[in-house]
């Protein structure tokens, strides 16, 4: 059922949900740039996709 | 609406409320110093990394301010300079301000492991437990040492910033830990001389009580002179120059000069000019930490342009 009603509550807790949302998108961003960050300094990553990965494959003759 | 009774109380916890718990001014220092200590290794690391890094040193320092007012609340309450924080205050519940404290001590240790390196990750972890649990619970109520060791606390930030960018410890970054955690004691009890009947009401032991005024006249001039060798010292390292012995050299000179007057001094002195000496080095002690770490940074920016360090 949603919610239809708007109780005092919801404006007196204003500040601090809306202080979290910031703290979390913040958080969110935060994130997001230290991933690219450390990747474009050399982090690895595997994509696993349709490009052959010679690290998987067995060597010929290598039983 | 009877069903949010519970929560209709005046003294609604606002978001500032929570910010207050993580002592956002002790933080200040926090993020400064860690920020040189990060900024003056010879190691870079990527903006993004040292922003996060600094973040999570920050908030760890949070949540161990978060935890000491939790513990602290009891005679939070008796201190008028502590009345108006949120346990007291009757803002935040213990219970919330123990919780906010335990996450944001485990968040901010992951985070950093994850941004930064495990040792960095642990130290930060060890400094959370050294303020919570040697200096907090233990040290605090039980010794009039406790200024002297609980520093340690407020020292390893330097070290902690040298540790996310070179992954260990070196002489440099011990000097640094050396310089806050010696000035400490010094720019506490001149603080202690001329506001200390609050610490009285509380029973918490200091130094102007337990061994009387004349004996922290004499204790602030002792480790002001162990000080200097400390702070002029760290001028002789890879991090510091020319630039930063000047200041240092000008700051220390000044330092003792204040520690001498306040050992000439006795109380009678003090209190016909109201602790204006006293004051007047309190002040000048926060700007000797606040110029040594300043130079440091400045001489850092100089070696970028091939001009400063030795």
């Amino acid at each position: 059922m949603p919610i239809t009603e708007t109780h005092e509550i919801h404006h007196r807790r204003l500040g601090r949900n809306l202080g979290v949302a910031l703290c979390l998108a913040g958080f969110v961003g935060l994130s997001f740039f230290l991933t690219i960050s450390k990747l474009r300094n050399g982090g690895t990553i595997e994509g696993f996709d349709y490009v052959p990965q010679p690290e998987f494959t067995v060597g010929e003759g290598s039983e | 609406m009877s069903d949010f009774a519970a929560n209709t109380q005046t003294q609604e916890a606002q978001f500032g409320d929570y910010v207050a718990l993580l002592k956002p001014r002790v933080m200040s220092l926090v993020v400064f110093t860690a920020l040189v200590g990060l900024l003056v290794a010879p190691v870079g690391v990527p903006p993004v990394v040292g922003i996060a890094a600094i973040l999570f040193i920050a908030l760890g320092g949070g949540a161990s301010g978060a935890l000491n007012m939790w513990y602290d609340a009891d005679i939070d309450r008796v201190m008028k300079r502590t009345q108006g924080r949120p346990i007291p205050a009757g803002k935040v519940t213990p219970g919330e301000a123990l919780s906010l404290g335990l996450w944001l001590s485990g968040f901010s240790v992951v985070m950093l492991g994850l941004a930064a390196n495990l040792f960095a990750a642990a130290f930060l972890a060890f400094t959370i437990f050294f303020y919570v649990v040697i200096y907090t619970m233990w040290l605090k109520r039980w010794t009039p040492q406790n200024i002297v060791i609980g520093g340690a606390a407020g020292a390893f930030p330097p070290m902690i910033g040298w540790a996310v960018a070179t992954g260990g410890v070196s002489i440099e970054s011990i000097l640094m830990f050396g310089l806050i955690f010696v000035w400490t004691p010094p720019h506490f009890w001149a603080l202690a001389l001329f506001m200390n009947s609050d610490y009285d009401k509380a029973a918490v032991p200091m130094l102007t009580v337990t061994h009387g005024r004349p004996h922290t006249r004499r204790m602030i001039l002792v480790y002001t002179l162990a000080l200097v060798p400390l702070a002029l010292g760290l001028g002789l390292t890879s991090i510091g120059g020319p630039v930063y012995l000047a200041v240092s050299a000008v700051l220390n000179l000044a330092f003792l000069r204040g520690a001498w007057t306040i050992w000439k001094r006795d109380e009678d002195a003090a209190a016909a000019d109201h602790y204006a000496v006293e004051k007047k080095v309190f002040r000048l002690s926060l700007l000797y930490l606040f110029l040594h770490f300043g130079a440091l940074l400045a001489e850092a920016g100089l070696r970028q342009l091939n001009m400063g360090g030795w």
